[in-house]
This record gives structure tokens, sequence and C-alpha cells, in this order.
């Protein structure tokens, strides 16, 4: 059973999170992109707006309608508010208390996976981290399901969407034609139900307009415009760590590290300890990159020194290597990393690249 | 194609009588190793080894945090390979291509074999290598006594 | 909201330092006291913090009994390990652990123990030599070969003698540069191995701790002696800064060292030693 509000249907539900003392966040136009950042109403969702992305490329351009989730993703993800780029873990005078719960609004299937990879590294091991547990204890998630593909998606070779399936309180199709601007809504859990049902109203979704969402995902889900190699890639790249690719890729990396800070799943993080000048202690995490030469320092010396030894670790690492960590795969195919690459490598076509050469890919040389 | 004239004419056979050049033919080829290409990397199964005619090979290690470091170069009129005598047969080092090698690489297997059946080549053979090994190993007691550095308190 | 708490994977707690031991000129063992009982298994570490200063993984190098002391050996090598060691007693030192695998003492029963450890590898191994040692009738014949790079570097010496001076203990120690009054053995580490056997190969097990590249040399070495690759066990080193599986800095290929290691057998370590810059 779905429920289906209008816009000012959303602009009441955003109301009705933040008066149960949620920070609602959600997609802003700020500095010629779409970020995450708080939000007070439905006027601050970049309402006309969508992104032409390709490798190397992001632009934002004007829609000729008013969708407000017509865009696909932009260089932040919800692990700007889930695990910031700087923390402080302690200091000898006391920390301070985190801020109330949030509420993301306009998630999408790929990030859900995407919080679901960071939810196994910092909270399903023998240690948890209690900093990513407060933040993420008690937010209110939101889904979008996406109304095109992004040009640089590439979320079914992932299995991560584009439809959301699950980790949602709530999940939104928006659609939008002769009938009006709505938007469907599905519920994922009781207190989701509880706040879709606070909004005045709203009503069941008529059957054609859920069969309009479903079918809506399924011409998403053609639309993509690469794929990985069919084969497994944790055994396709752990078969291939001396394959001259790397070499290829090594003479266009900068290791400059975007990837890593666009990648919704990338957590390496690094602690920093320095006193103050009155002599208190400050502990401090900060978000690392494994493009950094000091990633990987041991015995006086970075243990990855070449460029392609820091390339070849953050894709075998993304790919395969997570998989015997943590038992999933790192990548949610959202094409962050294309997107935001200055010389436009692409994970994608590395992956082919490496499967169409090796004997062990099930299918060589496939399309991307 | 013969390849006797280039054994004869590389410094490691010198004076080596000619029906053991020929013998010694009979398991060696012609071998173009690119610059930047391993030409055998540490554990791999000792084959082959390399008379050297041409270019730069460096015999390197690894190792966490201090990346490969060069324990000796070869270059014309070097051999790179005394794997293929001793029993476990792997190489020890990475060999290293730094200026384009030109080589002639000689079946180790295949060369025992001829050893085993003629005596007189296995000495004259083992009597090169060994000479070879000891001024290896005379180098590399020097290179360990640090003789310009200070010694260690 | 939740503040950062105390039982978070960061918090330390302060260990007084009772007693300080330098073993050589840039390597030292604290004595520490643990505020409650402390257990831990033969090969695993400490993170050892100073405020203001940083945070360091140590192994755990013994007990002291009968008072309990828990022993972390270190060597001088950067600013932590620096402040570490020229801790003086009644000084605190915040600490947190256990963290890692264990070398496995217990399945080696029933046949020989072989250790090969160099350098500061000796410091994680003296755990388990004691615990062999405390059931020596489990085992077979037991073997410890230490290596150092010169005579001044050897750790451990007093213990090493009384290990020498018993029956049922072979200990074979070198150098690879002597100064001119030792008078014992000098060479590599893997040269020693061949004193060591013969090894039965289904019953010998073998726990190395060193530089990389020796560990490497001592295990062809132990292949060429028939020892199973499944029975041989490193102990690996990356860099560390969490210890809890959280921030992704001791990667090795597939394992977290923190989690997975630093005890690994070489059946599962194989194919990445051999690779450059993992």
């Amino acid at each position: 059973m779905s429920y289906l509000i209008d816009v000012s249907g959303l602009d009441a539900l955003i109301g009705v999170l933040s008066g149960q003392g949620f920070r609602v966040i959600g997609p802003v136009v700020r500095d010629d992109a779409i970020c995450y950042d708080e939000i007070g109403s439905v006027a601050d969702l970049p309402a006309g707006w969508t992104d032409e992305q390709e490798a190397g490329v992001y632009r934002l351009r004007r829609r000729d309608d008013l969708a407000l989730f017509g865009y696909n993703v932009g260089p932040q993800a919800w692990k700007k508010f889930l695990f910031p780029a700087s923390a402080t873990l302690w200091r000898t005078e006391g920390t301070e208390p985190e801020a109330g719960p949030f509420a993301f609004l306009g998630v999408r299937s790929c990030e859900l996976r995407a919080i679901a990879v960071q939810d196994r590294v910092f909270l399903g091991g023998a240690h948890q981290d209690q900093w990513y547990a407060a933040r993420r204890d008690g937010a209110f998630l939101i889904a979008v399901n996406c109304g095109q593909a992004g040009g640089t998606c590439f979320c079914v070779s992932m299995s991560s969407g584009p439809r959301a399936t699950e980790g949602f309180d709530l999940s939104l199709t928006e659609l939008l034609d002769e009938t009006g601007h709505r938007f469907v809504v599905e519920v994922g859990s009781g207190r989701g139900a509880d706040v879709i049902r606070a909004v005045p109203g709203w009503r069941l979704a008529p059957t054609s307009d859920e069969e309009l969402s479903i079918t809506l995902s399924e011409r998403v889900a053609g639309q993509m415009g690469r794929a990985m190699p069919s084969a497994d890639l944790r055994d396709l790249l752990l078969d291939n760590f001396e394959h001259p690719r790397w070499d290829d890729v090594a003479a266009r990396c900068l290791s400059c590290g975007n990837c890593t800070m666009v990648c919704p799943t990338c957590f390496c993080f690094s602690v920093e300890d320095t006193s103050t000048l009155s002599g208190d202690a400050v502990r401090e995490r900060s978000w690392d990159s494994c493009f950094t030469l000091d990633h990987s320092y041991l015995h006086g010396g970075p243990v990855r020194a070449s460029g392609k030894a820091r390339y070849r670790q953050w894709m075998t690492h993304k790919l395969a290597t997570w998989v015997d960590q943590f038992g999933t795969s790192g990548c949610i195919g959202c094409g962050r990393c294309i997107t935001w690459c200055p010389v436009g490598i692409d994970i994608t076509e590395e992956a082919n690249a490496i499967a169409g050469e090796s004997a062990i890919a099930g299918e060589a040389g496939n399309d991307a | 194609m013969t390849l006797e004239p280039l054994l004869r004419g590389h410094r490691f056979f010198a004076g080596l009588a000619p029906e053991y050049l020929a013998l010694i033919n009979g398991c060696a080829r012609n071998t173009v190793f690119d610059e930047g290409t391993f030409m055998f990397r540490e554990g791999e199964q000792a084959d082959e080894f390399y008379l050297i005619r041409d270019g730069r090979l460096a015999l390197e290690i690894h190792g966490p945090g201090r990346g490969p470091v060069v324990v000796q170069t070869l270059r014309a009129g070097d051999v790179a390979g005394f794997s293929w005598l001793i029993d476990t047969h792997r190489w020890q080092f990475d060999g290293r291509v730094i200026e384009p090698v030109r080589a002639i690489g000689v079946d180790g297997r295949c060369l025992r074999d001829k050893c085993e059946q003629d005596p007189k080549l296995g000495f004259e053979l083992m009597r090169r290598f060994a000479g070879l090994a000891v001024d290896r190993l005379q180098a590399t007691r020097l290179q360990l006594l640090d003789v310009y550095g200070h010694a260690h308190g | 909201m939740r503040t950062a708490e105390a039982a978070s994977w960061i918090a330390t707690a302060p260990w007084r330092v009772e007693r300080v031991r330098r073993e050589s000129h840039d390597v030292v063992t604290l004595a520490l006291v643990p505020p409650e009982p402390f257990t831990f298994e033969p090969g695993q570490f400490s993170m050892l913090y100073l405020a203001g200063v940083g945070e360091v993984p140590i192994s755990i190098s013994g007990t002291s009994e009968p008072d309990g002391l828990v022993l972390h050996t270190i060597r001088d090598v950067g600013a932590v390990t620096h402040a570490l060691c020229t801790l003086i007693p009644g000084q605190h030192v915040g600490v947190r652990g256990p963290y890692g695998t264990a070398w496995p003492v217990a399945a080696a029963r029933g046949g020989d123990l072989v250790v090969v450890a160099g350098g500061i590898g000796l410091p994680p191994l003296r755990p388990a030599i004691r615990a062999a040692l405390a059931e020596r009738d489990k085992f077979g014949h037991i073997v410890l070969l230490y290596g150092a790079r010169t005579p001044a570097d050897l750790l451990f010496t007093d213990e090493l003698t009384a290990w020498r001076g018993r029956f049922d203990l072979t200990v074979e120690v070198t150098v690879d540069a002597a100064d001119s009054q030792w008078r014992g053995n000098v060479g590599v580490v893997p040269d020693l191995i061949a004193r060591a056997g013969p090894f039965d190969p289904g019953l010998t097990t073998v726990f190395t701790v060193g530089p990389e590249i020796m560990m490497r040399f001592a295990v062809r070495a132990l292949l060429g002696s028939g020892v199973a690759p499944e029975r041989i066990y490193l102990s690996m080193e990356r860099n560390m800064q969490c210890a809890a599986a959280l921030c992704g800095h001791c990667q090795f290929g597939p394992f977290l060292i923190c989690r997975d290691g630093p005890v690994l057998s070489y059946q599962r370590l194989a194919r990445w030693l051999g690779m450059r810059e993992v």
C-alpha cells in the first residue's frame, strides 16, 4: 500500500520531521552543484535542476519542468553527516554533545546501499565506532527513486538500484505529468508510516500511480550507460594484481584523491594527536585517502610509493578485498569517482579492460 | 642457427673446448628483454640462466616501506643465475632490466642432464660458476664491511 | 545525544610504569601495572598512548611474575616511540588492548616448534616461547633461531643465556656484522635453519617475526626443508592507527592486520608476500 502526496504535502512532511526534532538534510543548489545541506522547506530543493555527468564532467542544467529530484548525485555523499570529514574524538576538557537526529531527504537507492556498507564497517565488527553510531542511530531516511539514469551511473550492474527496496523509512517516486506534480510514497518502517500519516491531506496512491512508479524504475534501469564486467569482480581483481593495465591507468592517474573524497563508502580516517598551549590533549580524526603517501607509511617510507600501487590499492579494495574484509563490495555504482576524476578515469572501463584480457573473466570483452 | 660464436665470445665461456660449446648450444636460445621488464622474479622457478651480451640488469629485492633495493648490477660479460645449479632451483632476487638486455638463455635442466652424462663438462661448468660465486661472495663481504662508513657502536 | 564515552574503541586507561629496562641502545622494555586484571595471548599487541604525542602499536613481550606486570618492548624509531623509551618509573602511559591474533601455541603441541626471530621480532615471540616452555613435555624439539644486525642489537641477552643453559632447548644466535669482541656466529638468520633440523615435515610448526625480507628468505629455507606452508606462521606489520578494524590503514591485501593478524599462516600470506607495494 502506497501513499500519495503533492508538493505542499512534501513541504508539510519536512515540517513534521523538523517538528519532531530532526535536522532535515536535503539537496540544495550551491557552488554550481547539487549538495546536501539543511533545508527548511521545499523551497530549498533544486526545483527544475538536473545534472549532466560524464567522465571528468559535471554541469548543472535547467530542466524543462520543475521536478524537485530531477538530478542524480552530486559531489557529496551522506557520509558528510554520518562520518564527517573531521571530528574531535576526545579532549581533556570534555567533548561537546552531538547535534540532534538527522532526517535525510532524497537518498538514492545506491546511497542507501552505501550507508549499509558503511554500517557494516563502523557498526558490524568487534569494535563499533560510536561517533558514527551516534549520528546513524535514529536517522530518518527518505529515499527517492531516480527518474532518469545519470551520465556515469552503473547501479544495475552493482545490484544497488535504481529502485530503493530496503533500508528506508519512506521512499518517494516523483511523478510529474498532466495529472499533476505528486509523489508516490512507500512505507519502509513503522515510524515512516506514522510520519506520512501525520502529513495533512495524504491519500492512498491509486494503482495507476503505483504502476507508473514501477515502470519508471524499469525504464531508468534500461538507461544505464555503463556496466561492470559480468565476471566475479573479487576473483577477477585478486587474480590480476600484476596486470599491465595498472601501468596504463597509472600513467593517467594524478593521485589527487578526488575519488576517495566523493565516494560514499570510502571510510579511511587518520587519528591526530595534538596538545593545546594550555596543556590539554586533543584527539581528532579526519578523512584520509589511500592515495596519500602517508597512508601506508612504514619503517621510514610508504609501502605503496608508486602512483600505480596506490591506484591499484583503491580499486582492488573497493571491488575485491573489501569483500574479504567486510563481506560486501565497497562499490555501489553511483559513478561519482568517474564524474569527479579530473582526467576521467572510469572504474568500469578499467575493470572491463582487465576482464577482457583475462582468462578468468566469465565472458571476455563485455560491453561497457 | 647456432649460437656457438656468441657463446664463444662471452667472457664466461672463454677457453671452453669447442665440443663443450656445441653441447651447451643445444640448450641455448637468444633472448631480448625490454627496459623496465623483469627477466625473473624472486621465488620463481629458475630453469634458465643468462649470459648477458648487452644492456644492464639490476638484481633487486623489495620490502615494505623502502622500495626495491638494487643489490648488484650486471652488464655485458656477466652471468645472471646460479640457482639452476642449486637444489631449490628458485630465483633469489628480482631481475629488472634497466637498459635493454640481449642475452643467451641456457636451459638449466637441459644443461644439468648433459652434465650428468658428461662429468667433465659438469666439472668445467662447476669450476666456472664456483669462481663467479666466490667473487660475488667476496664482493658482498666487502659491501657488508661498510668500509666507507663508521662501525656501529 | 551521546558524547564520546569511556567505552569507545579509542578509550585508553592510564597504566603506571613500574620498571624500565634498557635492552639495547634503542630498545626499552616497560613493565606496566594494569589497573585491573589483564590477560593476553602470545603474539598480541597493545596500543600505547601519550597524550598530545600520539599512539603506537607495541608488542606485548611477556609478564613479570609474581606482580603481574605486563611487559611491552619498544624500539625508538620516531616521536612517539622515543617518548615511550624515555619514560621513567612512576609515570603513566595510556594502554588499550590486547589486539590481534595469537601464535597458535596449543596447535603446535605434539610436534617440534621452531621459532625464527630477527631483530625487534623477538619481543612478540617471547611469550610464545615462554608458553611452550611452561608445558615443555607437550612438545618435541624446541628451537630458537635469532639474529640481529650487530651484537649490540641483541635483546633479552640474560634470558637467552638462561635458555642456552637448558638441555631441552636449542638456541642459535647470529649477527649480520660483528664487532671486534664478538666470538659468536656471524651470518644471516635463514642460514641457521639448516642447523635446526632435521624436520619432520608433518609435525613441525614455525613461528617467525622479523623484517619482511628476512621472513621471506627464512620461509623459503623452511619450505625447502619440508615444513608445510600451513604450519608456518608470520607476524605481519603495516601502518596501524585504530587497531579496531575501522580506519583502513593496516590493510595488506585482503587482511586487516589489526584484526586478521598480526599472526597469519604462510599458506594465506604466500601470494601477497611476493608482490611489491601491497
